[in-house]
């Protein structure tokens, strides 16, 4: 089903026709009422009224996520301080946090959005949405609970955490919709095996994770340990939270909330728009937001668009599952490695799983170090040391092959890696530059 | 003869055997045998025990990796050239041994050895065809 089949199949040059008339209408809002918008326009000779076409956007200036934590907490605040209702801000663990300040308009799209994401996953009234996002500041906990309730879904808040008792709920109260990170889901299957719970028993039809990158191979994982249709959601708290692109039911990529949010790609090193299907930089502006609204974030986020029907009634334009993010990149030995591959990598091999972690660090001879620490699972645990020597061999050979790097490769005991309730800690860089 | 190795997986950092012998000393599990073969960069404990299902279970339960293998646990005359015998015997009838060790305090005039080898069935009638059949006293 299709939450908003006007929105979401609407033609083309119908959509484009909003899109720019809320994009003049969002310029010139921002720019008499937001001193730091201003600034950056006359800084770059634009004026509002130089936004004739969409294309035009690209004269307008990127936003980074330094100018938000520079303009901490209000300073990009278009709406009266009154009118805003919600505020989240997101993790600040690499600094100030940044906020996203929501009026009742933004709160309506909001819940709009989401009940499009969840329903682009199969959820349709009747269900049972067990949330395991967390609650609070973090918004991927309310954005689906918002969703849930627009849609008229029962919705289970069981938030982050407590897998035993997430996994009673969802026997007892037979859950048909799962909400939660990638890693989390899979460390729920291991729990629900050491409390003798067969996930085959459960009434899931769909899992939406989202919230940290993940790769096809970790979906199939997932799907055959979980016995449901696994979706990717997209979101930022910059933009909104969750709800800003979803998975449908052809899985071909996200298909994004786009008369919300206006989407580019474009090239990270020089800032040029690039064409549909080309890799880079996933740039978005907020079009109908009144509360903090933000003009060509520049996400770090790495992927590509796709435009055209979709088998599923929509076209609204899809963006490929992320590849990685600029900050996220790997530069070893001069060589751009994304942890993604190295996931997909993992897979292949028949004896591993995707549990690993990257350790980098500056060797000696002044080359980067990398390390990568593999878990010894039960089913390839050997009695003989040169069966896993084997293996360490096999998975240096393919990273070599695919990654065109050398990695040393270090077996380490099962659950020595952390498996975190929210995001999973999989590269850490020791290296000083 | 045939008896069953417990080994588990370690990492190589300080205090990790420690902790293993302590886990299995608290579940009174006494040691036949105990051997370490070890590589730069990890290490695997192998132990012959009395009951090896419940020392795997404690070991599983305490989050290592363990596993059983099938070995053979050879008594021989506790005099030179007692075990250059029954390598010969391997030898001669193409049984490749993947490595060996011996058993903590052998009893009187026997010495034990246990012995990985590749085809375990083969190894077994060959042993007791050539007189080895004594059977390991745990
Ligand atoms: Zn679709």
């Amino acid at each position: 089903m299709i939450w908003n089949a006007v929105r979401e199949s609407e033609a083309p040059e119908k959509r484009r026709t909003r899109q720019l008339a809320d994009l003049k209408d969002l310029v010139a809002r921002l720019y008499n009422r937001v001193p730091f918008y201003k600034e950056r326009f006359d800084a770059q000779g634009v004026k509002p009224s130089d936004i004739q076409s969409l294309e035009d956007i690209a004269k307008i200036p990127f936003t980074t996520k330094d100018d938000l934590r520079e303009t901490y907490p209000y300073g990009l605040l278009a709406s009266g301080e009154e009118e805003i209702v919600e505020v989240h801000t997101s993790s600040g663990t690499t600094g100030t946090p940044v906020v996203d300040a929501y009026t009742q308009n933004d709160m309506d799209i909001w819940a709009e959005v989401m009940a499009r994401c969840l329903m682009m996953a199969g959820a349709e009234r009747g269900d049972v949405i067990q949330n395991g996002y967390g609650y609070g500041l973090f918004t991927g906990g309310l954005g689906v609970h918002y969703g849930a309730h627009n849609i008229g879904c029962n919705i289970i808040p069981v938030g982050g955490g407590n897998t035993e008792r997430q996994l009673q709920l969802m026997r007892d109260f037979e859950s048909t919709v799962l909400t939660c990170t990638p890693s989390y889901s899979l460390y729920m299957t291991e729990v629900a095996k050491e409390m003798g719970l067969e996930m085959a028993d459960l009434k899931l039809k769909s899992g939406i994770f989202g919230a940290e990158p993940w790769s096809d191979n970790m979906r199939r994982e997932i799907e055959e340990k979980m016995y449901l249709t696994a979706y990717d959601i997209y979101g930022l708290t910059e933009i909104i939270g969750p709800g800003v692109s979803n998975e449908c039911s052809e899985h071909n990529g996200l298909h994004i909330n786009e008369d919300h949010f206006y989407p580019e790609i474009i090239n990270p090193e020089t800032g040029e728009v690039l064409p549909d299907g080309e890799k880079g930089e996933l740039v978005f502006t907020t079009l109908t937001k009144t509360g903090t609204p933000i003009l060509r974030y520049r996400t770090r986020d790495i992927t590509w668009l796709e435009r055209g029907e979709c088998a599923c009634g929509r076209n609204l334009v899809r963006m490929h599952r992320l590849l990685g993010r600029t900050d996220d990149m790997m530069i070893i030995r001069g060589v751009n490695v994304f942890p993604s591959q190295i996931e997909n990598i993992l897979m292949e091999i028949e004896e591993t799983q995707p549990h690993y972690q990257i350790v980098i660090d500056r060797g000696q001879s002044h080359l980067d170090d990398v390390e990568l620490r593999v878990e010894v699972e039960p089913q390839f645990f050997s009695d003989e040391t040169k069966q896993l020597e084997r293996i360490s061999q096999k998975i240096a050979t393919a990273m070599k092959n695919k990654l065109g790097v050398n990695l040393q490769i270090k077996l380490v005991e099962p659950k020595s890696i952390e498996r975190s309730m929210g995001k999973a800690k999989r590269v850490i860089d020791k290296r000083t530059l | 003869m045939k008896v069953t190795q417990i080994s588990v997986f370690m990492e190589n950092k300080n205090g990790r055997l420690a902790e293993i012998t302590k886990l299995l000393a608290s579940k009174k599990i006494s040691l036949r045998a105990v051997t370490i073969a070890d590589t730069a960069d990890f290490g695997i404990l192998r132990l012959i025990v009395k009951e090896p299902d419940r020392t795997r279970d404690v070991l599983l339960e305490a989050g290592f990796t363990a596993r059983e293998t099938d070995v053979l646990a050879v008594a021989m005359e506790d005099k030179p050239g007692a075990l250059a015998d029954v390598m010969e015997l391997f030898e001669k009838n193409n049984v490749n041994i993947e490595y060996l060790y011996s058993i903590l305090a052998g009893k009187g005039d026997k010495a034990d050895i246990v012995f990985r080898v590749e085809d375990l069935e083969r190894g077994q009638i060959l042993l007791k065809q050539n007189g080895y059949n004594r059977p390991l006293d745990l």
